[in-house]
């Protein structure tokens, strides 16, 4: 029997975000949201582990009242209870800051054996979550972990660095962050979304936990964002034209050599 | 918050460690500042030198036989109790999986700010320094600001330029070997190095980058022959990788990033993602059939056309004129 709790987001859909060209501001209020991706991946190892071992899978968020829908996904692929963080003083939090809240949700919920979260969110990508929450708890890491196996009180990952594969134990009670090579999430089916609904989720504002207003939002954040703009393009966009393709070749080739940037 | 001072680098990784130097130094300038090397490590004495040379004015060494592996925890702790006693105002540490880790790990024991995969950092009027970094999957650029010290950031491989060694420097050397050092709480059970490329895609001049319009893997040779021509390598988009399994690497945000003179996109769509990942290349070409492809937005020379006729051409007419030149 394990107890395993995955730590999930609710994260900006990136693929389908807009950019409006003239300001360069994101339209972030029309972006669909989802579970980030590798959130996934660390549910679908917890559900893996459980149908494997028994147990138990929580699943836990921070998030505005929409992060529901996530949660409510995240119970239909398998996991058997969520807890869902909301506060509206909670906004503009940054990892340290988010972190903080996480850690007081984890130690209200109970004591678990293994903590799984995935690498980093699709929309943010700063992969500092799952590693400031081992520190905050107090417990072993293993950060991007591309397979892992249970046995007896220790966890066994293998870990994919830039310049090594690496095998790594540790003893239980244990934070993950996985990858997504890991394995290939669930789709769930009709009967398991509609099982999901049964299922509980369980709302905690700051004072359910105890959290200071100075602690969170900006006022307990580390980093502050000045500002959020899409990349400036400037390119020249010129248009090569040619009755045949080898007239157009040699248009682009003299063109790059006058550029300067062939060097042989 | 004032009392914190000086700017500080470390990285496990040597290379990276010596263009953290180099971004460090001008930053330490701007601050009017010291910049101070972290060695961590076993035997590593005879590479204080080396620090200095590429500009360090202070190198920390912490040379101790716990940590002749590299386990989170003992380097964690020594740079901890490095960080609580010096009380540097920035921290530039190495952007690869471990310092990521090292990094997040610091600034949640020091109750600190970290910015993750730094892509520019700046000093503003108001000596205030600002962290961008790219965010949404490669649509949007934040830029942060910390509102506590020490400030802590992260960058990768290859964004930041060393200094050229300069033989003579002369530094000071602060020896702090006997620190209490915790134990690692992973055990590493097995290694497998990675076979690495011998040519790494971020050093080449010229990419000539393959998408999805591209039909079979041995397709390819057209590529690499524009590529043999030019001096450069050839780059693959993650759909190869990941859904056609032909290449083990892709160019793009979630793989390597690249900024060479010259980036020739051939049959390559150019979604957000992708397109992170070249977006610093000096001049972008670009061959598709689809005049609608988004990289005709993000390049500097468009082809509209099969580049199954159009790549060979290429290569042809290059071959004439720097043979003529």
């Amino acid at each position: 029997m394990v107890r395993i709790l995955v730590c999930v987001k609710q994260a900006i859909d990136v693929s389908q975000l807009k950019v409006d060209s003239a300001t360069r501001r994101l339209i972030i209020a029309d972006a669909p949201k989802k579970i980030s991706d590798f959130d996934k991946n660390a549910l679908e190892e917890a559900i893996r582990i459980k149908e494997k071992l028994g147990g138990e899978v929580l699943t836990v968020t921070t998030g505005p009242e929409d992060a529901k829908t996530t949660l409510r996904e995240a119970l239909a692929m398998g996991a058997d209870k969520a807890y869902l963080i909301n506060d509206s003083i909670f906004e503009n939090s940054d990892t340290l800051a988010t972190s903080y809240v996480l850690a007081e949700a984890i130690k209200k919920i109970g004591a678990f054996d293994i903590i799984l979260c995935g690498e980093a969110s699709i929309d943010s990508f700063s992969a500092q979550i799952g590693p400031r929450l081992a520190e905050r708890l107090g417990i072993p890491l293993i950060t991007y972990a591309r397979k892992l196996s249970l046995e007896g009180d220790t966890v066994t990952a293998e870990r994919g660095l830039e310049d090594c594969s690496e095998t790594v134990r540790a003893k239980m009670p244990v934070l993950v962050t996985v990858t997504k090579e890991i394995n290939e999430p669930r789709t769930p089916s009709y009967m398991a979304i509609m099982k999901a609904f049964k299922k509980e989720i369980v709302i905690w504002k700051a004072a359910d936990l105890n959290i200071p207003s100075e602690k969170v939002g900006e006022a307990g954040s580390a980093v502050q964002v000045l500002d959020v703009l899409a990349p400036k393009v400037e390119r020249k966009k010129i248009v090569i034209k040619g009755e045949t393709a080898m007239e157009i070749a040699e248009k682009l080739a003299k063109t790059l050599i006058q550029e300067g940037i062939i060097v042989r | 918050m004032s009392e914190h001072r000086g700017v500080w680098a470390y990285s496990e990784n040597k290379d990276l460690m010596l263009e953290l130097l180099g971004k460090g130094s001008r930053l330490a300038g701007k601050l009017q500042t010291q910049l101070t090397a972290v060695m961590l490590g076993h035997d590593i004495k005879k590479q204080v030198k080396e620090l200095i040379g590429y500009g360090a004015h202070k190198v920390i060494v912490v040379d101790n036989p716990q940590l002749k592996v590299f386990h989170v925890e003992p380097y964690l702790s020594a740079l901890t109790q490095l960080t609580k006693q010096h009380k540097p105002e920035l921290f530039l540490m190495g952007s690869t999986k471990r310092g990521k880790e090292l990094a997040a790990r610091l600034a949640a024991r020091l109750n600190a700010g970290c910015v993750s995969d730094c892509l520019e950092l700046k000093v503003d009027e108001q000596g205030r320094l600002l962290a961008e970094r790219i965010v949404y999957g490669g649509n949007a650029i934040v830029t942060q600001v910390f509102r506590t010290k020490p400030q802590i950031v992260t960058i990768p491989r290859r964004r930041f330029e060393k200094l050229k060694y300069t033989e003579e420097s002369k530094g000071e050397v602060v020896d702090i070997s006997d620190v209490q050092l915790e134990v690692a709480k992973t055990e590493i059970v097995k290694v497998k190095p990675i076979e690495i490329a011998e040519t790494r895609i971020e050093e080449a001049e010229v990419v000539i980058g393959g998408g999805r319009g591209l039909e079979k893997k041995e397709d390819f040779k057209i590529l690499d022959e524009l590529a043999q021509i030019l001096g450069g390598q050839v780059g693959y988009t993650r759909p190869l990788v990941e859904d056609r399994k032909w290449f083990t690497e892709w160019v793009g945000l979630s793989g390597h990033t690249i900024k060479p003179k010259l980036y020739i996109a051939c049959g390559i769509s150019g979604v957000i993602q992708h397109v992170a990942g070249i977006r610093d290349s000096k001049i972008i070409a670009a061959i598709n059939r689809d005049p609608e492809a988004p990289i005709m937005e993000m390049a500097d020379y468009i082809v509209i056309g099969d580049l199954y006729e159009i790549v060979p051409a290429l290569s042809e007419a290059l071959r004439k004129l720097l043979a003529s030149s």
